[in-house]
């Protein structure tokens, strides 16, 4: 019986580079491994160092006229604010928009990617697909990505037949139908305030109103978000951005500064 | 902090979850769902990784789907748990499922049955059984209250005594539940025990 041990040999010669060959034994394919002692923590640290980066405040929620959808446009590499002018809302198409958490490139791609898998639907079967439909399409191809590193943390919003459709999914593979969903570093923050002021029956100014308002309250507690606030509305006709203000504008929209009381002034002392 | 507890009765299974979806500190939504009803006779109640749990329990209730269309007879309870307990074997020292998993069925030739499955492919026939910090609670509940074919009122009280204890003593303990049975008629939700209501009800 020939047993494979191809698993015991080792890829590195006893002397010698690694180009030479020792007494006729065939080089064993190998590749380059990273400098380090611990190979398989370096690997976790890898995944690791991409996980905090969701720095942003991202929001979503269901209302009687549809969804709202709201988000900031900071990208921070740590304490270094790369750009206050990041599209963190994504047009799949006309009626469906994800939004942005996690890795730029990872959202943007595979958002894209979802597009295309949509209207390769709507070829195929003569009819939009659902939100329920595009959002299970991207969680199946997250999950099959798990462990690798990838970073997303979106929301699916959009109007298909049912109606209104919200559903959160992750790069760890998680998907959840709900009616509110924030996502991001200052989501704690922006639950806080849309939590509170929520009512289904709000009408269009009013929920856009609650979801600029969450934004900047969640852009002026966490570091990691700010920028512009941006606000789109998805309806029976379609997406359409209602808004996008500067957050540092808002702030003395909603907190003007009020002229005070000077309280004692200081005056010159006569000459003695 | 996912609460995953059932126990057996007279010609009756029952299994309670917890219904929040939680990240780190933050709950996204308190009404998830996390009992699947696996077919018309069996209820596979599951916690653990949110992807994993999903993508795990609709690959074994499309399989158990697959084999009813193929062979004309839905499969047993404890055939079920057994290909269920194969395929995380299987995908354990590749590709594992983070999932634990109680399966409740009822067959007609042996009654109700409740099997205890859990990540590292664990397989049990057990008459009550928990999984989760809640189970530090609930399994001595169980343990002193449990008798051999309770019946329904008695199991779903005892069912609530557990719950009562998970929510006083647990320090981050869901706020509401999903309690599901599996009998001669088939696998149904029997009651929800909510203290937090979302604002519109939405079904997972």
């Amino acid at each position: 019986m020939k047993l494979d041990t191809s698993g015991l040999e080792s890829t590195a010669p006893f002397f010698g580079s690694s180009h030479e060959l020792n007494d006729g034994f065939s080089a064993v394919p190998s590749f380059e491994i990273p400098d380090t002692i611990d190979f398989d923590g370096f690997q976790k640290e890898a995944v690791q160092m991409v996980k905090p980066a969701k720095g942003t405040t991202t929001l979503a929620f269901i209302f009687k006229e549809g969804v709202m959808v709201a988000a900031d446009s900071r990208a921070s590499m740590g304490g270094y604010i790369s750009s206050q002018s990041v599209k963190k809302i994504i047009e799949i198409n006309p009626y469906m928009l994800g939004t942005m958490a996690g890795g730029a490139a990872d959202c943007q791609f595979w958002h894209r990617n979802l597009g295309i898998k949509c209207r390769l639907h709507e070829l195929a079967n003569k009819s939009r697909i659902s939100v329920t439909g595009a959002s299970k399409l991207l969680a199946n191809i997250l999950f099959s990505y798990r462990g690798m590193g990838l970073s997303v943390g979106t929301m699916i919003a959009g109007w298909d037949e049912t109606g209104p459709g919200l559903y959160y999914v992750d790069s760890e593979g998680g998907r959840l139908k709900g009616t509110r969903f924030s996502v991001g570093s200052g989501s704690p923050y922006a639950y806080g305030v849309l939590d509170n002021g929520y009512r289904y029956d709000m009408s269009i100014e009013e929920a856009a109103e609650l979801a600029r308002r969450a934004i900047y309250h969640a852009t002026f507690r966490d570091a990691a978000s700010g920028g512009v606030a941006s606000v789109y509305y998805v309806g029976p006709n379609g997406w359409k951005k209602l808004s996008g203000d500067d957050v540092g504008e808002l702030h003395y929209e909603y907190y003007p500064v009020l002229p005070s009381t000077v309280e004692q002034e200081m005056v010159e002392v006569a000459a003695a | 902090m996912e609460c995953v507890f059932g126990l057996v009765g007279e010609g009756f299974a029952v299994v309670a979850a917890d219904t929040s979806a939680v990240h780190s500190i933050l709950v996204h939504k308190s009404n998830e769902d996390k009992i699947m009803v696996l077919d018309s006779h069996k209820l596979i109640a599951a916690s653990g990784e949110p992807g994993d749990r999903v993508q795990f329990t609709e690959y074994i209730q499309k399989n158990v789907a697959l084999y009813q269309f193929r062979n004309g007879i839905p499969l047993t309870t404890a055939a079920a748990a057994n290909f269920t307990r194969g395929e995380l074997a299987t995908a354990l020292r590749k590709n594992p499922y983070s999932v634990n998993i109680l399966l409740a069925g009822y067959d007609k030739e042996t009654g109700p049955a409740l099997y205890y499955i859990d990540y590292i492919a664990t397989l049990h026939k057990v008459d009550k059984g928990a999984f989760g910090y809640g189970s530090y609670f609930s399994l001595s509940t169980m343990d002193r209250h449990y008798h051999s074919r309770m019946s329904v009122e008695e199991a779903i009280d005892l069912v609530d005594k557990c719950i009562v204890e998970i929510r006083s003593r647990l320090v981050v303990a869901p706020p509401n539940f999903v309690i599901k049975i599996v009998d001669k008629d088939g696998a149904r939700e029997y009651a929800w025990r909510e203290t937090v209501k979302d604002s519109i009800a939405s079904s997972a």
